[in-house]
């Protein structure tokens, strides 16, 4: 088969993305690691893209971390979920985004369940009415936000300021780009380009001048596996998974890795310091780790916000040397401070890998 | 013995998870957990399929039916459409439901999810709650993380969010109408009581192995939850 038509396998799988007018709900893992991020996709959507996207603040986890640890029952979770619908229908919205991959997979999984089990949504709705006193209307359309960020990716790089592309030597940089496992995995038509060839981050990255780069385990899971890291001594089968895909990228040299899952850049981000710690082995170049940023943090970087607004320092792999060869503006010495210049100090350094 | 069998067919999880497996092996070559524990998803399939009653019972009280870490990329290759991780979530629902997780080392881990994720959801609404996260537990964190802890509320101010604020936002607080409907919600489906079983089967438990057992989070049964590992687990090295 010829590589082009490869390329296209992806174009089987297209789904519909809400244009305007979005009811949106948080991710308990993004707010906590990359706090940053979530408010640098509002500002993006809001001021650069001129969307309406309303956030109801008695919105909740939607218990999908408590659901995949198997603490939580489906019909407590399909609840919990309903009452987030009953929310978004009574403010008006018919579109929903979600910042999170497992709220994602999980609305996916639910609203399938409700299509074959009519009788398990009444259910639902009979739970919900109790609890709450409240109903709701299924969404016209769920997105996940990197969908909407695609969507808009020939806005964002219209307006972009900086481009994936090494200034010195007018290359596109090389991108790994990392899938959350519940984006398609599960539900293949429910994302861009579907589980095997997802299209999500590849758009967005050509889109901005980069180049996707191909490894053995691209597809392979970052290794969350929820219990498997939350209970400590589990924590083995996540670093090895993590392993795995650092192992195997390594030799493609990819300049950054671009995640759409909340988890996944976090899990990315800290195990490559853990590695240094352990084995001594480093990934990027010169004892710098790989880059790891979400989707919001590229495009938000690209149109030129400042690196420290948007939160890059909370990375335990540095982000400079990504930033220069992009040829972004940033200013070293503002890297750690804290509101208007204040001086609130300084991380330690890791013992091998190399942090600015 | 009960029927578990027929109890297993009663999740919807167990009914669109598995129709005829036809043992190819693809889910065993696509797992993680394959890749590290002694865990074979084929075999899981093959198991549930026999409807053999003893064999079910002899999964629902064994370490195998908690290595699968349920990224669920079994279900994107299954040349029949099978999904072994949803029905290893509804064997792993029935050993809750009827207390059998207690009988496994890694089943008896569940009581350290509920005493975290579970208390933060009725708690902060949140399933991570950063200030619960501590260095000890989370050493992996590495330094920048424990520079962001010990100035949170400066840096998330550089970053725009104001912390716990009331209203919408970045870690905002979630206002408690909000939480007392989402306990209501565990109250009205069962929730709520499925994660008091977890403490009530690993006080029996905990009787049984005579070890000490109360709320503390490092009581002498959750000290032995959290730091046991027994070498059955993982693969031997193949050469």
């Amino acid at each position: 088969m010829k590589i082009e038509g490869k390329k296209r396998f992806w174009q089987e799988y297209q789904k519909e993305i809400a244009a305007d007018h979005y009811f949106f709900v948080r991710s308990c893992i993004r707010q906590s690691f990359f706090p940053g991020a979530e408010r640098m996709f509002l500002k993006i959507m809001r001021e650069d893209l001129g969307k309406d996207v309303y956030e109801n603040p008695g919105h909740t986890t939607c218990t999908g971390i408590g659901y995949h640890t198997d603490i939580v029952p489906l019909e407590t979770t399909m609840t919990v979920v309903a009452r987030q619908f009953a929310l978004m229908t009574e403010a008006g919205y018919k579109n929903y985004a979600a910042s999170c991959i497992t709220s994602f997979g999980l609305y996916s999984e639910i609203l399938e369940t409700w299509k074959h089990h009519p009788e398990i949504e009444a259910k639902t709705r009979e739970h919900l009415k109790k609890a709450t006193g409240r109903e709701f209307r299924i969404p016209e359309n769920i997105a996940h936000a990197s969908d909407i960020m695609y969507k808009y990716r020939f806005e964002i790089a219209e307006k972009a300021k900086y481009r994936l592309v090494d200034k010195t030597t007018g290359k596109p940089l090389r991108v790994v780009e990392h899938i959350g496992c519940h984006y398609a995995k599960m539900f293949p038509h429910k994302g861009v380009g579907g589980a095997e060839y997802p299209h999500v981050l590849v758009g967005l990255t050509e889109a901005l001048g980069g180049e996707i780069v191909d490894y053995p385990e691209r597809r392979h899971c970052c290794g969350f596996g929820f219990r498997h890291y939350i209970v400590k001594i589990n924590r083995g089968y996540s670093i090895s998974c993590a392993k795995v895909k650092f192992d195997s990228m390594e030799p493609y040299k990819p300049d950054l890795i671009l995640t759409n899952c909340p988890g996944c850049p976090y899990f990315m981000d800290r195990w490559q310091y853990a590695i240094g710690e352990m084995e001594g082995k480093t990934y990027g170049e010169n004892g710098y780790g790989i880059p790891v940023f979400t989707y919001e943090e590229l495009a938000a970087l690209c149109l030129g916000y400042d690196p420290w607004e948007i939160g890059l320092q909370t990375h335990q792999v540095t982000p400079e040397p990504l930033l220069r060869k992009m040829g972004v503006h940033f200013d070293k010495d503002r890297k750690y401070l804290g509101v208007d210049g204040k001086e609130i100090g300084k991380p330690d350094k890791p013992r091998v890998l190399v942090v600015e | 013995m009960p029927d578990y069998y027929q109890m297993l067919k009663e999740d919807v999880r167990f009914e669109e998870g598995i129709t005829a497996c036809v043992n190819c092996g693809t889910c065993t070559a696509i797992c993680p957990a394959a890749e590290f524990y002694n865990y074979d998803p084929r075999l899981i399939a093959e198991t549930v399929q026999t409807g053999d009653n003893q064999k079910i019972y002899e999964l629902l009280i064994s370490d195998t039916i908690w290595y699968c870490g349920e990224c669920m990329s079994c279900k994107t290759r299954c040349p029949r459409d099978n999904t072994p991780g949803l029905v290893i979530m509804a064997l792993r629902h029935l050993a809750m439901k009827t207390g059998l997780f207690t009988a496994s080392e890694k089943g008896r881990q569940q009581l350290v999810i509920k005493r975290s994720i579970g208390e933060w959801i009725l708690k902060y609404g949140y399933c991570v709650y950063r200030e619960e996260l501590t260095m000890d537990d989370h050493p992996e964190q590495g330094p920048t993380w424990e520079w962001q802890n010990n100035h949170l509320t400066d840096l998330l101010q550089r970053l725009g969010i104001e912390y716990k604020a009331n209203g919408p936002g970045v870690l905002r607080k979630i206002p408690e109408e909000a939480l007392e409907e989402v306990r209501s919600i565990f109250r009205e489906t069962g929730g709520m009581e499925f994660l008091e079983n977890i403490e009530k089967c690993s006080a029996k438990k905990a009787k049984e192995m005579g070890l000490e057992f109360n709320e503390r989070l490092n009581c002498e049964y959750m000290h032995d939850v959290y730091q046991t590992n027994g070498s059955h687990h993982t693969k031997k090295k193949q050469i």
